[in-house]
This record gives structure tokens, sequence and C-alpha cells, in this order.
């Protein structure tokens, strides 16, 4: 049965990923796999490439070399190679960014069902007859929307234009609105940047909970250590857009390859 | 009230500062004076109305500062959000556009279907440039491409206003797929930049291909609509066409209505608000860019065949790059992605010029004036552009509005 082989692979199979930027190799020959119901952090110094790694998976930018494998919505493996970023999000893999990109203008509420897009179907001659299916998808639609931002806490915003939201609103947001496209892998940039640190501890649970209750798997940057050491099962580093370490929380914070980047960092600053 | 007071003033002020110009009128033929006195009056409901209106934007501009962005007060949220409100001002202006024709001159109605014509036009527009966020300066071109089809299909195959209407609108929405493709990438100005030579292509094409569409010199008898081979004289003609526009110009309403608060019409905006971010929440691109200019030409497309059916002559002169620009300002003044927007751009910016004839001569230089001031007071335009609100406290989970 597929899902019994499914259930042996991983969410998501990253190998050999490589991007170069004109003489910048961004990303060099990264691996990564992701389990089902793991939370997995990549972590790294500033400009080390994980947003762009990031990207690479997400359809964003096209990977100068590498192979991106996923268990896609349907259940099924699938190669993301190529594919535009719409198609990689309907195959399962949602994202938040790390600058925030919300639709400004917007209620919250539609930013949310913005994420179902994808999972619905009416054409123009449906927006244009509204008749009883289309009627039905947009209710189910937008009921779901809410049932989610109730989760996340953001139930009180809905009508509210997104640009009013304050600043760690936004950022639950754009988690709230990633999770509409009903994902089985989370792509988290810096979820935790720029909030305080009840907020923080706040979000830290919010993620828990997502991964426990949703069934979704999570990728997540952030620099936040203690996020990251508190949540995380597994670790990756990065630096110089390589992979220099990988490991259990313990094992990140011992490795002196690790150390040695990080201090680096500092002493460059 | 005490604006009131000051508008009054103003337009007292205004109607005498322009007496000289709008009712004193010298006829040199046979020495006599005309004093057109109704001109003094409109001059001063006019102004009364626009000294009040620029009062209101400028204190609900103070007022926004002040206020929390949350508890701003919009009278055309209020009057949305209130079907009641909404449905008697449907229903009187519906009445009034049924009135109209009979309590007036053909001239009248003439002015009236132009500008509905440009309602429709600028709702069209406004899905590409409003809603999906696509500034498109060739809109005129689809317009062009459905009075084209009509003329020539009339003039070759003796085709009747019906039969073309759904061809017209066809090619002009071929022609928008065709125009979407290559621009698919481009964003802002480049886009702009793009469009506005597609517009002019496509004029150019039609004043030099003499072979296909008669060159400058244009095309002329072209048959106007009519109902089962019932013969109209040139009024009932003018007074047909003028309610085939009233009812266009509500289905249109009915239907751009429905659009935007559908699945695309959602899409458009988040298009327009963070192509990025809308590509990586599942929106694609291609798709609802294509949708957007296929949707909006077919507009511009019905309303080429209707112009060419009213005027009965089309020539490449009529499709210029100032016909997009005035359909654009239309969009832009009246607040873009706004439907009651829209409509009123189109009606000031085409009743405007015509009521006030002593404008008329500056209108390229009053429509600038207006667009900077519009810039500085209200970028959003007119009528700034209403999210609809869901409501979720109902226990069986129903929406509304
Ligand atoms: N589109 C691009 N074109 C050229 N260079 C790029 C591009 N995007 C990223 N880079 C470069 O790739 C490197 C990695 O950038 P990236 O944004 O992935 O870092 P990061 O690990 O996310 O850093 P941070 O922690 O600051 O977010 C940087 O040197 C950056 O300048
Ligand atoms: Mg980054």
């Amino acid at each position: 049965m597929e899902g019994l082989v499914s259930s042996m692979e991983h969410i998501l199979d990253v190998k050999d990923l490589t991007m170069d930027f004109g003489g910048l190799r961004a990303v060099d020959s990264v691996d990564l796999y992701v389990d089902k119901k793991e939370i997995v952090a990549l972590i790294g110094p500033n400009g080390a490439g994980k947003t762009t790694f990031f990207n690479c998976i997400t359809g964003i930018y096209n990977p100068s070399k590498g192979d991106i494998k996923a268990i896609t919505h349907s259940g099924a493996a699938a190669r993301l190679n190529g594919l535009k970023p719409n198609r990689v999000t309907e195959r399962g893999l949602a994202r938040t960014f790390q600058n925030i990109r919300l639709f400004q203008n917007m209620t919250v509420l539609e930013n949310v069902m913005i994420g179902k897009h994808c999972r619905m179907k009416a054409k123009v001659l449906g927006a244009l007859l509204r008749d009883r299916r289309t009627r039905a998808e947009e209710l189910k639609a937008a009921n779901e929307s809410y049932e989610i931002l109730e989760k996340i806490g953001l139930a009180k915003f809905s009508d509210e234009i997104a640009s009013n939201l304050p600043y760690g609103a936004q950022r639950k947001l754009e988690i709230a609105r990633a999770m509409a496209t009903e994902p089985s892998l989370l792509l988290l940039d810096e979820p935790a940047a720029g909030m305080n640190p009840q907020e923080t501890r706040e979000l830290t649970d919010l993620i828990r909970q997502i991964r426990d209750n949703e069934d979704i798997s999570i990728l997540l940057i952030e620099h936040d250590m203690k996020l990251v050491m508190n949540l995380s099962e597994r670790i990756y580093v990065m630096d110089h857009g390589q992979k220099i370490a990988e490991g259990t929380p313990v094992d990140i914070r011992n490795n002196p390859e690790v150390i040695k980047a990080y201090l680096g960092e500092d002493i460059d600053a | 009230m005490e604006y009131m007071i000051k508008s009054l003033k103003v337009a007292v002020w205004f109607m005498f500062l322009t007496f000289p110009i709008v009712v004193i009128k010298v006829n040199t033929i046979e020495n006599i004076v005309i004093w057109r006195w109704h001109n003094m009056f409109y001059m001063g409901v006019g102004i009364f109305f626009v000294s009040m209106l620029w009062r209101y934007f400028l204190e609900r501009k103070d007022r926004v500062g002040k206020k929390s962005a949350a508890e701003r007060i919009n009278i055309t949220q209020t009057i949305m959000e209130n079907p009641k409100i909404l449905r008697t001002l449907i229903i009187s202006v519906l009445t009034i556009l049924c009135i109209f024709p009979f309590v007036t001159d053909s001239y009248q109605i003439n002015i009236m279907t132009v500008a509905l014509m440009y309602i429709v036009l600028g709702l069209g527009l406004n899905i590409v440039v409003g809603l999906a966020g696509l500034l498109d300066l060739g809109f005129v071109a689809f317009y062009a491409v459905g009075a084209y089809t009509y003329a020539l299909l009339n003039y070759h195959f003796g085709l009747s206003f019906w039969v073309v209407l759904p061809i017209g609108a066809l090619m002009a929405t071929i022609f928008g797929i065709l125009l979407g493709f290559p621009v698919l990438r481009l964003r802002g100005d480049y886009l702009a930049i793009v469009t506005l030579g597609f517009g002019e292509i496509i004029r150019l094409v039609l004043e030099n291909w003499n072979e296909f569409s008669m060159g400058p010199s244009g095309i002329a008898n072209i048959d106007r609509p009519t109902i089962y081979g019932f013969d109209m004289t040139l009024t009932q003609a003018t007074i047909f066409i003028y309610f085939l526009m009233v009812v266009f110009t509500v289905f249109t309403v009915f239907f751009v209505n429905r659009l935007q608060n559908s699945r695309i019409g959602r899409a458009w905006l988040a298009l327009r608000e963070d192509e990025i971010a809308c590509q990586a929440m599942g929106v694609g691109r291609t798709r609802t860019k294509l949708m957007a200019f296929a949707l909006g030409a077919t507009w511009a497309g019905l309303m080429g065949v209707v112009f060419a059916a009213k005027t009965t002559f089309i020539n490449p002169a009529s499709f210029t790059f100032l016909e997009s620009a005035i359909i654009l300002s239309v969009v832009v003044l009246g607040g873009m992605g706004s439907i009651p927007g829209v409509i009123i751009g189109a009606l000031i910016m085409i009743l405007l010029p015509e009521y006030l004839r002593a404008f008329s001569e500056y209108r390229m230089l009053v429509f600038g004036g207006a667009m900077v001031v519009m810039m500085v007071f209200r970028p959003q335009g007119l009528i700034s552009n209403y999210r609809r609100k869901y409501s979720f406290h109902s226990a069986d989970g129903r929406f509304g509005k």
C-alpha cells in the first residue's frame, strides 16, 4: 500500500541541493530531510543561505543542482524541482516569509482565505452565476479560515485590515495563511523575529500544537536559540552555504564547528 | 452646519466670479445680450457641493490622522453594510435613470449614454488595474477590437448588432489573452510601457492596413441596433441605445461585484498586494493574470461594439492613447478597485466637462490638476476600496454579505 510505503519515507528529502547566483554559491550541496510529525530547525549565521534554501524548495528559485522530493498532499511521492511556487504549495508545502509578506490591504480573514485558494475549484462562471456549489465552497472556505484564525488566536482580528495588526499578530497571520493551504510540511522562516519573550513563548506552544494536533511537520529557520533548543527534535546548521552540522539539540550545542561558526560571526561583526 | 454656510458663501462667490463667463452671452449678430441665468444656478449648486466635498475630505483627512485607523468612519462602508440604505440608493438611481430620457432632450441622453459607456469601460479596466494591480495603458486597443469587429462584420457580411455583440466580446477576450502572455513577467513601469505600445500597434495597424480596415477614413454607415427589424427613428434609436447601456451597466456592476467577491477576485487582490507571497500561497500567477486581462478586455470589446453601433462611424482616431488615459483616469480618480468609485469617477470625468463647458478647452489641464490634487489628498481615489466583512456570530456558521 501507498500509505505504508510513505510512512517509512521522509516527508521532505533534499539531496545535494546547490544554488548559484552568478559567482556566489549561496547553497552548496546540502542534504536535509524531515520526517513525519517532526520539528526540525535550520540555523546558521546571517547570510548562511537558509532563506535561499527555503526559496529553492518552495519553487521561488530553481536550484542549480540537486533533488527535492516530498510526500505530497495526496500522499504520493513527488519531485519538486522546477515546479512553480503555487504547484509546490498545492503539493502540500507551505511557507512563511522572513520579511513579512502579508496582503496588506486585505482583511485578516481574506488573507487566510487566499491560502484556501488552491483547495477551491470555483471558476469565473461559478463566480458570475454564484450557483449553489460555489456558494457552498465559499462558505466552507470562510468557515475553515475562521477556524484556523481561532486556533492561532487571531479570530478577534478577522475583519481587520492586515496592515493594522500589531507586529506579532502579523507573524502569526503568516502562519495562519500558510496553514490554510492544508500543508503536510510547514516551512517557517524566522517566525519569532521581532517578537518579545512573552510572544516567543506563545509561539513556541503554538508551533508545538500545530505539529501535535494538525499532523503537520515543521521545518523552521530561527535565530532565537532558546526557541530552537526547546522546540526542535533535530537541528541542521549552515554556514557559507554549506551544511556544517546536524543532530539533536544537545549534539549541536556541543559541536565545536558550530561554536566556531557563530563565534566567527561575532568577531566579524 | 458651519460648513454649509461656508460652502454657501463659496458658492455665491463663485457664482459672482463666473457670472461674466457663464451667464452673459453677447449675440453679435443681433446685438443683444442673452442672459443665461440657469448656468449661474448650475454653477452655484456645483460649487456648493464641490466645496462641501472638499471640506468633508479635508476634515476627514485630519480626523484619520488623529483617530486610530480601526475606528475610521467611512460613508461608503456604512452604505455598503446597510442593505436597506443600499437598496434604496440603487432603486432611486435606477428610477432616475429610467425617467431621465423622457424629461430631457437627445443631446442629454447622448451624454448620459457616453457616461454609462465609460462606467462600463472603467469597470472593465478596474479589473485589470484596480483589482489585479496591472497598470494597463493600452486598454483602448480592446475597445477598438470590439468596434472594428462589429464594423467589419457588419460592412462585409451585414451581421447585426446582436450577433456581433458576443463575437466582439470574444475577439477582445482573445486579444486580451494575446497581450497577457508576453507581459506575464512584467510589472509596474515596464508593463505600462508594453501595454501602451500594444495599444499603439493596434491603432497603427488599423490606420495603415487600408485593405483590411479602410485606414484613416474609417468605416461609415454602420447599422444601429434594432429589435426584430423594427425601424426606429433617430430619437428612438438614441433612447434605445441609452436603455441598452443602462442594462449593460447594471449587469456589469452586478458581475464585477460578484467577481471581486469570489475566489478569483480575491486572487487578483492578492496578486496586486504581493506577487511572490500570492504564488507561494498557491495562486497560479499565469492563470490569474491572464484571467484579469481577458475579462477586462471582454468588457472593452462589448463597449466597442456598442460604440460602433452608436456612432455608426468609426475610424482609428477614436482609439488614441488619450482614450486609454481617460478610462484610466476614471479608475484612478474614482478609486482603484471600488465599484461606486469608478461610477462616480466616470460621471465626473464625462459629465463635468460636458456641463461645465467653460472648462472644456482646459479639459486636460483640469484633469491633470485634479489628478495631482487626488494624489495629495486621496491617493486611494474618491471612494476607497471597501472590503467585505464576514460575520460568524450566528450559530449555523453562516456568513453575511
Ligand atoms: N536573489 C539573490 N541574488 C543574489 N544573491 C542572493 C540572492 N538571494 C540571496 N543572495 C545571497 O545569498 C546569500 C545567502 O542569503 P540568505 O538570505 O539565504 O541568508 P540567510 O541565511 O537567510 O540569512 P539571514 O539569517 O540574514 O536571513 C547571501 O550572501 C545573499 O546576499
Ligand atoms: Mg533569511
